[in-house]
């Protein structure tokens, strides 16, 4: 009994970590309706300006605390509010989604950028000491400051949230806001007004949250920071993102569950190595698997849609036929004349650059098919050309077998994992689906792809050039360059094929409403799971093609971030059109190898590029690339139709 | 003129759009303080795109709207609707996330403290003892005949200056329909204003003072309800007649 405790209370303010943040999120999801996923970074900017104020600048602690989590905190809620999330329209949940995960990568990853590398060590505690012991439980289980003023941080939060959602004139407003702004503003209340309050409510609690958490360390480290967003996801998700104290219990129960399982599990067994880092995991697939509230979100539409107008329609199909005919040229034209220069004056550098480019494109083109056209969003595809590039490696290794071959088959693998995660996934939907497969991506990058048996443990897989059939690595052979040609120009021709026929009708449908296309007697299990499993085996291609480039394939290399760069990057080019994927494939490559000709100071900037999409895509769902498209072809158009009726009509009132 | 004859609602030469989907051309008519104007017109005449521009829903691209005298033109729906206006949307007009009562509440919190609020409840309660029965249960699993009670119910009690009704009796058993009307009376005998849009002439001619005809987003009729039903059955006609030469319309 004193050994159980001893090890489950230092699971407590691990537990209280994780609480904290499951309820900011359901906090979020119920005032805001955005599942954001960016909370863990507001807190963080919280906790790390504070200990920059205090050990650089040496502010007194309640200074620094002010400033941190009464000005800092809500002010950074209201910017998200006023530059981010008011832009998205609330029934885009792929754009929420994917916003709140940019904040979530690309804050932590600015903040050194504007502040310098800072370490949060240090930090002060403001309520209890966390050194001094104030007293034992049973006979001899310390209790110090850390676990003190973690669950007296718990425990306040949430009673004051629960009044303030369920008692008072604000919670109902911002309950109402979330469902329609304009219904809650036809009984006289400024629907915008309430929703930026409830984006700095919120970002008070995230700011005080990682402001007060910062000494026991926990979001400290990158990686005990992803931990802690999961086991918050998983416990905010059980309480189907509804109720804050369900959220808080189960989220102690998973740090005290997972603390005192380390503590009697032999360190050398696998169950220590792999199914604990998995635990918190397994627990939010069960959650999404499971409860039964999770199937329903997003559910309640607003009343008022119908006063919107429709959106436009997309380029290709607005186009007259002479542009149309002048764009396909152009294209050839373009073609051509990459050929060309690939094979003749290209450097090397740029070739390459190119090369990637293209496998890039490749794995992006599984985005297009896969969220543009069916409408599923997935945030494992990079796990899935992972799974390809690995599958390749430790066939060459142990069988000998050729490179190209193997990645062939990694692609199958790939797609037979996609599609048993999207079988799995059956009866998820939008932000459901997009947790899942999260969840999935998460899970191999710790548990499964650095295994010594998939990945060859740290070090990776370095490719032996005996592995590949044509001398791919010979520093002027365009073998490799014009085996990728093949393969994008193939995937392109069979997604573009794919998106025109009967199975890309019945996926647009699927993607408008599952309900109308079930309705007309689409098999939608059956569509998705092949949706999944055409865009796994595109993903798998392209990781197995960008496997072969960088000659070695590490662990680390295609994690969940990379997953949510492919997603951000896709949308915000244009993820309607096999075009959108090829530029959002070369301009990748193009983007990151002119940053490197950039100074050092402003490599950071990667980072500002990323949110500055998700910020583009939030204006423009249909993409920036296609937004363009557009303007240019109504352009185009307007300049022909002058030149062939020379007094030109007034534009007919329009009439639906 | 009077502030107290002066109209609660004005139109004057408005013009609206959804997008590039022009939807209102030039449209004037008044509402009279504790009058009755009947909103009529086929299907895509305009009828709900007047009530949302007065209301602020739907920007007007040009004219002018006037509530109680003052110009509205680009304030926000929740500035109208603190001047006194009130619009029961077309279809589903409440939350369907909120419970009954917290619908109920959200409404009544304007009118005063919580002492006002339970009071108004309990008003709401009497007049619709169902709303009582199911008042913890989610808006959204009230059937559409009931929502529409509730929307009715939230006006009732804290009756407004100038009510505007988009098809308040669609999709009601004919026994209800009676008592929405005679609910719409009632807050007319309170004093508030009403436009009302309906497909049911006869039961909104009845009721009217005057009456307003669309049709393809202009106004043909403005007058006596005497007269509307003559200018409802031309256009009906006209439709008709330009369905059978196309090219002549
Ligand atoms: N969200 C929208 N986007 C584009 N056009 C719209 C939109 N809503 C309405 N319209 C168009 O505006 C015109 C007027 O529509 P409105 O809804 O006001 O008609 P209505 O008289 O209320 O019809 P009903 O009797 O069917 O309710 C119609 O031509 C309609 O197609
Ligand atoms: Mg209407």
């Amino acid at each position: 009994m004193e050994q159980l405790l001893g090890f489950a209370v230092p699971g407590v303010p691990y537990g209280c970590a994780y609480a904290v943040f499951a309820v900011g999120l359901v906090l979020t999801y119920q005032t805001t309706g955005v599942f954001n996923v960016g909370y863990g970074a507001q807190a963080y900017v919280s906790a790390f300006v504070f200990a920059w104020l205090v050990e650089d600048h040496a502010w007194p602690v309640w200074a620094a605390f002010v400033c941190a989590v009464v000005i800092v905190g809500p002010g950074l809620g209201l910017a998200l509010d006023r530059f981010l999330f008011r832009r998205i329209p609330s029934s885009n949940t792929t754009a929420k989604i994917v916003t709140g995960l940019s904040l979530l990568v690309g804050i932590p990853a600015l903040l050194p950028v504007v502040f310098g590398n800072q370490n949060l060590v240090g930090a002060p505690s403001i309520v209890f000491n966390p050194d001094t012991v104030y007293f034992h439980l049973g006979a001899d289980v310390p209790v110090n400051g850390i676990y003190l003023s973690a669950v007296l941080l718990t425990v306040v939060m949430l009673v004051v949230l629960v009044l303030l959602l369920r008692t008072t004139r604000l919670g109902l407003e911002m309950r109402a806001a979330v469902e329609s702004p304009r219904l809650l503003e036809l009984e006289g209340v400024n629907a915008r007004r309430v929703t930026a309050t409830a984006w700095a409510v919120c970002g008070l609690m995230a700011g005080l949250a990682g402001v007060l958490l910062a000494p026991t360390e926990v979001t400290v480290q990158a990686q005990d920071y992803v931990t802690l967003m999961v086991a918050a996801i998983a416990a905010a998700a059980i309480a189907a993102l509804r109720s804050m104290p369900v959220a808080a219990v189960v989220a102690v129960l998973i740090g005290v569950v997972s603390l005192t399982a380390q503590g009697y599990l032999p360190t050398s067994s696998f169950w220590y190595s792999a199914a604990l880092p998995a635990f918190p995991f397994l627990v939010l697939v069960g959650a999404l698997l499971f409860v039964p509230g999770l199937r329903h979100l997003d559910e309640a539409k607003d009343p008022l849609s119908s006063v919107d107008p429709p959106p436009p329609p997309p380029a290709a199909r607005a186009r007259r036929r002479e542009v149309d005919r002048l764009v396909r040229t152009g294209f050839f034209v373009l073609l051509f004349a990459f050929v060309a220069s690939m094979l003749t004056w290209m450097p090397p550098t740029w070739e390459t650059v190119m090369n990637q480019g293209m496998a890039y494109s490749v794995v992006f083109l599984s985005v297009t098919l896969l969220t543009g056209t069916a409408g599923q969003l997935s945030l494992a595809q990079a796990t899935l050309a992972g799974i390809a590039a690995f599958t390749a490696g430790q066939l060459a290794h142990h069988l000998g077998l050729d490179f190209l071959l193997g990645g062939a088959l990694g692609a199958v693998a790939a797609s037979l994992v996609a599609g048993l995660l999207a079988i799995a996934s059956l009866r998820l939907r939008g932000l459901g689906l997009a947790l899942m497969t999260l969840a999935a991506a998460l899970l191999f990058d710790v548990a499964i792809f650095p295994a010594q048996a998939v990945s060859g443990g740290t070090g990776g897989i370095t490719l032996k050039p005996g592995w590949l059939p044509l001398n791919l690595f010979a520093p002027n052979g365009h073998a490799y360059f014009l085996v990728v040609l093949l393969v994008l120009v193939l995937c392109t021709g069979g997604v573009a094929l794919v998106q025109r026929g009967t199975v890309g009708r019945f996926l647009t449908a699927m993607r408008g409403s599952e309900l109308g296309a079930a309705g007309v007697g689409v098999n939608l299990p059956w569509q998705r799971v092949l949706a999944f499993t055409l865009s796994g085996a595109l993903a798998g291609m392209g990781g197995a093609l960008l496997a072969i480039q960088q000659t070695v394939i590490a662990p680390g290399e295609f994690n969940y971030q990379l997953s949510l760069a492919f997603v951000v990057i896709v949308v915000t080019t244009g993820v309607g059109t096999v075009e959108g994927a090829i530029q959002a494939g070369i301009g990748l490559v193009v983007v990151q190898q002119l940053m490197q000709y950039a100074p050092q100071r402003l490599q950071g900037l990667t980072f500002v590029l990323f949110a500055l999409g998700a910020l583009a895509y939030a204006a423009h769902p249909e993409g920036i690339v296609e937004l363009e498209k557009r303007r240019w072809t109504e352009r185009a158009e307007r300049v022909l139709t002058r030149r062939r009726r020379a007094p030109a009509t007034p534009a007919v009132t329009g009439r639906p | 003129m009077t502030g107290a004859d002066r109209p609660i609602l004005e139109l004057d030469e408005v013009s609206a759009a959804y997008g590039p989907y022009r939807a209102l051309f030039g449209v004037s008519f008044s509402v009279g303080r504790g009058t009755v104007v009947a909103l009529l017109g086929p299907n895509g005449a305009g009828k709900s795109t007047v009530a949302r521009v007065a209301s602020g829903l739907v920007p007007a691209s040009s004219g002018s709207v006037r509530v109680d005298g003052r110009d509205v033109a680009g304030e926000p729906a929740w500035r109208i609707a603190r001047l006194g206006l009130a619009h029961v949307p077309e279809g589903r007009g409440v939350f369907d996330s909120l419970s009954v009562e917290e619908n109920l509440v959200l409404s009544f919190r304007r009118l005063g403290g919580r002492g006002q609020v339970s009071a108004s409840l309990e008003q709401a309660y009497e007049r619709f003892p169902l709303l009582k029965e199911r008042r913890q249960d989610r808006a959204g699993t009230l059937s559409g005949g009931q929502q529409r009670l509730l929307s009715l119910a939230k006006v009732l009690v804290a009756p407004p200056k100038v009510l505007l009704a988009d098809e308040l009796s669609l999709g009601l058993a004919p026994g209800v329909v009676d008592d929405v009307y005679a609910g719409l009376a009632d807050v007319r005998r309170k004093g508030t204003a009403l436009v009302v849009v309906e497909q049911q002439v006869d039961r909104a001619l009845a009721l009217a003072s005057s009456a307003v005809v669309l049709e393809r987003g202009a106004v043909v009729y403005f007058g006596p309800p005497s007269g509307a039903r003559a200018a409802v059955e031309q256009v009906v006609d006209r439709r008709a007649r330009g369905r059978r030469h196309p090219a002549s319309s």
